[in-house]
């Protein structure tokens, strides 16, 4: 422990985002530093190498109009977060300084942003449902509390309206103190006020951190990482159960190949650093229950498909880490379906455990079965269809094209309304039974 | 030996002590870091860290421990969990709570457990290096304790002991323990490696009928997310007919390790009817855990199978993905700016990867007795894109390929083994131990269920343009039939009874199969209409 803060005058190059300092001891890595530029504010920044006395700093901020004649004062502290519940009801930007004209609050402590992964053995399985309000999602991908479930979206899909329903409507139905945490990155001024109009509405339950499009795309990294700080802060040590909903997960990934190409590390994958997975699941990953404590943190972070294509290594990898994901479909959407959740490639892992007897309904894995598989027929139908035309199929299968169509229109689309899980559920049962196919 | 540390890049740190050796461990700040080096350069040396370096400090003092990375063998493995490094991951929960900290050392010598030795030798024999000189029960298993070193025993005693207490000593002063140690990194030895001949029966009926395995053979899973390769793992490792399963999860999901902890404590071994945990041992580092100790943890896995492979166990070895292994090899090999290749991964990954999955095979053991090690990997190829450098690579040294198909597993078709892609190179060999084994028809019956799916795919092309009711009656029987194959055999529910199947009932269950398209095909020969045939079934 060095027993005060140390400046130094010896930065030697900078280069976009990057500043290197000569003749600096004892640095630590990761360690925070303040750069006092010549004229204006201090920036921040974090040490992310160091060789010998030479030691490589990331500015989080704009550089321009530093110098090398710029002082660095070198904390002596990895980046932490000030924790409190005093964060519930607030917003804040990307580099945690309160965006709503309230003075920041007394943290009750700090913690370190990055986190400690979860010991395997100390997890409990996730398990009790989180309704969101939307039919597609509780009645037939389920949400468990301690999942991570992706919404996978399209350049001009309605993703935004989406997480502003279950910021507004998500719930736990068996009690408990429920609260969400939202995480926006890169937003432009158009989503921003969208935003905060919502967050305005709502009656406090939520904590929000929100980077803009023309801010430091630094933040973007960051961010996210203050919101699991405090979700994980708010479920293990106050025992609330807390949604993380990030938007948009393409911008932090977007972010980090930039700061990574700046670094001059290898690029891997359309430019991405080959640890893209390892840094993801650093993130996604903090979802989880413990055992013997009473909160969790569960992730719904909102991902758009670059291209609409699902094999693009940020849906891919994202993929490869949560537990199912909710996919929107462009064709839906064109219907004026309303959330265009295509229900096929979507699928929530952890559904079993969040559903049936003292959890939603008995019924619920029967009927989200049949309605899987009925609808996946109407839609394979489908196909047939363009090819022989409808007259060339059998009753039984014109029926199941009338299947597929209704399901859509009546059990997918929702509009702006609220369904609780047992309004979904028999909304599912309604159709079934009007097609007779309950059996 | 002391030096300190003088550069810090991620996981890689640089140090200025002088003579380490290559993959020797030292242990790093006043944290207690581990790494091992991997590179030495006149008077640095460069260490890959297995813990996060966040907060580490230049000048923090550095420590060679004049050791490589070893595993501890004796008992107290079963049942266990461990991190990449062969940490006890329920001693790390005890000790530092519910996340895992930077420097936590606990290894299985720790544990005040004691285990009852009994003695084959006595004091005063001459034993050589090797020979058997007492075992120790745990559960099933029978642990071997072996001489380490060629003399005269001055004392070894019957009693209960911990895994570090002495049990005896050799005329020099030398003591004996239960425990032993075994650099990860070299394959343990034997005295001769044997031909695979026998099934390694899963009790998966789409892998035992169609590509089934042999012990000591390797076999890969690669499919993309949502494939059910880890569902088809744990039912593997669940049901297989071994003696001990290895389970790594390899940069995977830390709610999937949690899962398969809670589902194994609750279910039976279908072939001892012994708690499954007693035959298991989990291997855990998940994704967010750092990315050297995943690297770490497969040799760490594998070592420890081979431990109970040398005592003449069969023993299967599952990887919940050798992709993220390979990830790992690529962010350590870019941290030391190395030259990389395809897709940036080292040019060393085939070679690395086949030198791990050399470590399979049958084997007679230095005491005479044969064991066995196999392996299952799955493998997670990036946008579910085979081409790509991992598969490629394992794809030269597995035995068998089960490719998991997208399109299989959207239909909800589970496990979602495609019946074209796949193969098994031990499939005549296997063929004929079931026809001997198990029933006669087996071989016949596996070339007619695969003419039956290959018929139906040619056929579905042609349903798809003049739809069903333009095609022949024989066709669509052939239809009806290998929908019903599909369906009701290749198709198993990991959830329910269904979950595992003994190769009698495959055999049953496929010759039923069988037997109703025949009797059908008959039935239409003799003029009757399909739909009369099948007596109101529904058609498909």
């Amino acid at each position: 422990m060095r027993l005060s803060e140390h400046a130094y005058c010896t930065v030697s190059t900078i280069r976009g985002p990057l500043i290197f300092l000569d003749r600096v001891r004892e640095v630590r890595f990761g360690e925070v530093v303040r750069i006092i530029p010549p004229e204006g504010e201090p920036l921040e920044g974090e040490v992310i190498k160091i060789d010998g006395d030479t030691v490589l700093v990331q500015v989080l901020g704009e550089t321009g109009g530093l110098d090398t004649g710029s002082a660095v004062i070198f904390s002596d502290a990895v980046k932490r977060a000030p924790l409190s519940t005093g964060v519930i009801g607030r917003v804040f930007s990307g580099s945690f300084a309160p965006l709503d004209n309230e003075p920041p609050y007394i943290p009750e402590r700090w913690g370190p942003i990055s986190g400690a992964p979860i010991n395997p053995v100390a997890r409990a399985r996730p398990q009790d449902f989180i309704e969101t309000g939307f039919s597609t999602i509780d009645a037939l991908n389920t949400l468990v509390r301690g999942q991570k479930l992706p919404i996978f979206s399209c350049a001009g899909l309605p993703a935004k309206e989406m997480a502003a329903g279950i910021l507004k409507n998500a719930r736990l139905t068996g009690g408990g103190r429920f609260v969400v945490v939202f995480v926006a990155l890169g937003l432009t001024h158009h989503e921003y006020s969208y935003y905060m109009d919502i967050l305005e509405g709502m009656q406090g339950g939520f904590a929000a951190f929100i980077n803009r499009a023309g801010e430091p795309v630094i933040e973007r990294l960051l961010a996210p990482r203050f919101g699991l700080a405090v979700a994980e802060y708010l479920a293990f040590c106050h025992g609330m159960d807390v949604l993380v909903l990030i938007t948009d997960m393409t911008n932090y990934c977007d972010a980090l190949r930039e700061v990574s190409t700046a670094r001059e590390e290898l690029p891997g994958r359309r430019g991405y650093p080959g640890y893209l997975y390892s840094d993801l699941s650093s993130l996604y990953e903090r979802a989880g229950r413990i055992r013997g404590l009473a909160g969790s943190v569960t992730m719904l972070p909102v991902v758009t498909m670059p291209e609409d294509d699902i094999t693009h290594p940020i849906p891919d990898l994202t993929g490869y880490i949560t537990e199912g994901q909710i996919v929107l479909s462009r064709e839906l959407h064109q219907q004026g379906i309303f959330p265009p959740v295509d229900v096929l490639p979507s699928l929530s892992r952890l559904m079993q455990q969040g559903i049936g007897t003292g959890r939603t309904r008995s019924d619920h894995r029967q009927l989200a079965n049949l309605l899987y598989r009925h609808y996946a027929r109407g839609r394979d139908l489908r196909r047939l269809e363009a090819i022989v035309g409808r007259d060339g199929l059998g009753e039984r299968d014109r029926q199941m094209l009338d299947f597929a169509d209704v399901f859509e229109r009546e059990l997918v689309h929702q509009g702006e309304a609220r369904r609780t899980v047992a309004e979904s559920l028999d909304t599912g049962l309604a159709l079934l039974q009007r097609f007779a196919l309950e059996g | 030996m002391n030096g300190t540390v003088i550069g810090i890049a991620g996981p890689t740190v640089t140090v200025d002590l002088k003579g380490l050796r290559l993959y020797e461990i030292v242990l790093i700040g006043k944290a207690g870091l581990t790494g091992e080096v991997v590179r030495l350069e006149r008077d640095r040396a460069v260490v890959q860290v297995y813990e996060d370096t966040r907060g580490l400090a230049v000048g923090e003092s550095v420590r060679g421990t004049s050791r490589p990375l070893t595993a501890q063998l004796g008992p107290g493995l079963l049942c266990g969990m461990f991190d990449g490094l062969q940490r006890p991951l329920e001693k790390l929960l005890e000790r530092d709570g519910p996340f895992i900290g930077g420097g936590s050392s606990a290894s299985l010598l720790d544990s005040p457990r004691e285990w009852h030795f009994s003695p084959l030798k006595a004091a005063g024999d001459l034993v050589t290096a090797g020979e058997t000189i007492g075992q120790v029960e745990e559960g099933a298993f029978r642990h071997l304790v072996n001489a380490q070193q060629d003399g005269v025993l001055a004392d070894l005693a019957a009693g209960s002991y911990s895994v570090c207490q002495a049990v005896g000593s050799y005329s020099d002063g030398t003591p004996i323990t239960v425990c032993r140690e075994w650099p990860v990194r070299r394959p343990r030895p034997c005295r001769r490696r044997l031909a695979p001949s026998e099934p390694l029966v899963t009790g998966q009926r789409v892998v035992d009928f169609l590509y089934p395995l042999a012990r000591g053979g390797t076999a890969i899973i690669p499919g993309g997310f949502g494939t059910g390769k880890t569902i088809l793992e744990q039912s593997v490792a669940k049901f297989s007919d071994v003696d001990l399963v290895v389970y790594v999860g390899c940069g995977e999901r830390g709610n999937e390790m949690a899962e398969l902890l809670e589902e194994f404590a609750g279910l039976d071994d279908p072939w001892t009817a012994r708690r499954l945990m007693e035959r298991t041992i989990v291997v855990a580092n998940t994704s967010n855990m750092p990315v050297a100790a995943r690297e770490a943890s497969i040799y760490t896995a594998v070592t420890m199978a081979e431990y109970f492979r040398d005592m003449g166990y069969h023993v299967l070895l599952l990887a919940d993905s050798i992709s993220r292994w390979a990830e790992a090899l690529r962010e350590i090999s870019s941290s030391l700016e190395e030259m990389p290749g395809e897709e940036g991964y080292p040019t060393y990954l085939a070679s690395r990867m086949a030198g791990f999955m050399e470590r399979a095979g049958v084997v007679e053991t230095l005491n005479g007795s044969i064991g066995s090690l196999s392996m299952i990997l799955s493998v997670s190829p990036p946008g579910g894109d085979f081409t790509e450098p991992v598969t490629q690579a394992c794809l030269r040294t597995a035995g068998a390929f089960l490719m998991l198909d997208t399109s299989l597993a959207h239909r909800r078709h589970f496990p979602a083994v495609n019946w074209f892609q796949s193969y098994s190179l031990f499939e005549r060999g296997m063929e004929q131990h079931f026809s001997r084994t198990v029933a006669a028809g087996w071989a016949s019956a596996r070339q007619r269920c695969r003419t039956m799916l290959q018929r139906e795919e040619a056929l579905r092309e042609v349903a798809e343009i003049v739809g069903l009711e333009g095609m022949q009656e024989q066709d669509r029987l052939i239809l009806h039939s290998a929908e019903r194959i599909r369906l009701e055999f290749l198709c198993q529910n990991a959830y329910s009874e269904d979950a595992f199947c003994a190769p009698e009932r495959i055999m049953a269950m496929i010759d039923a199969l069988l037997d109703d398209h025949e009797r059908l095909e008959g039935r239409l020969a003799a003029g009757e209409t399909l739909e009369a045939a099948l007596g109101g079934r529904e058609l498909t």
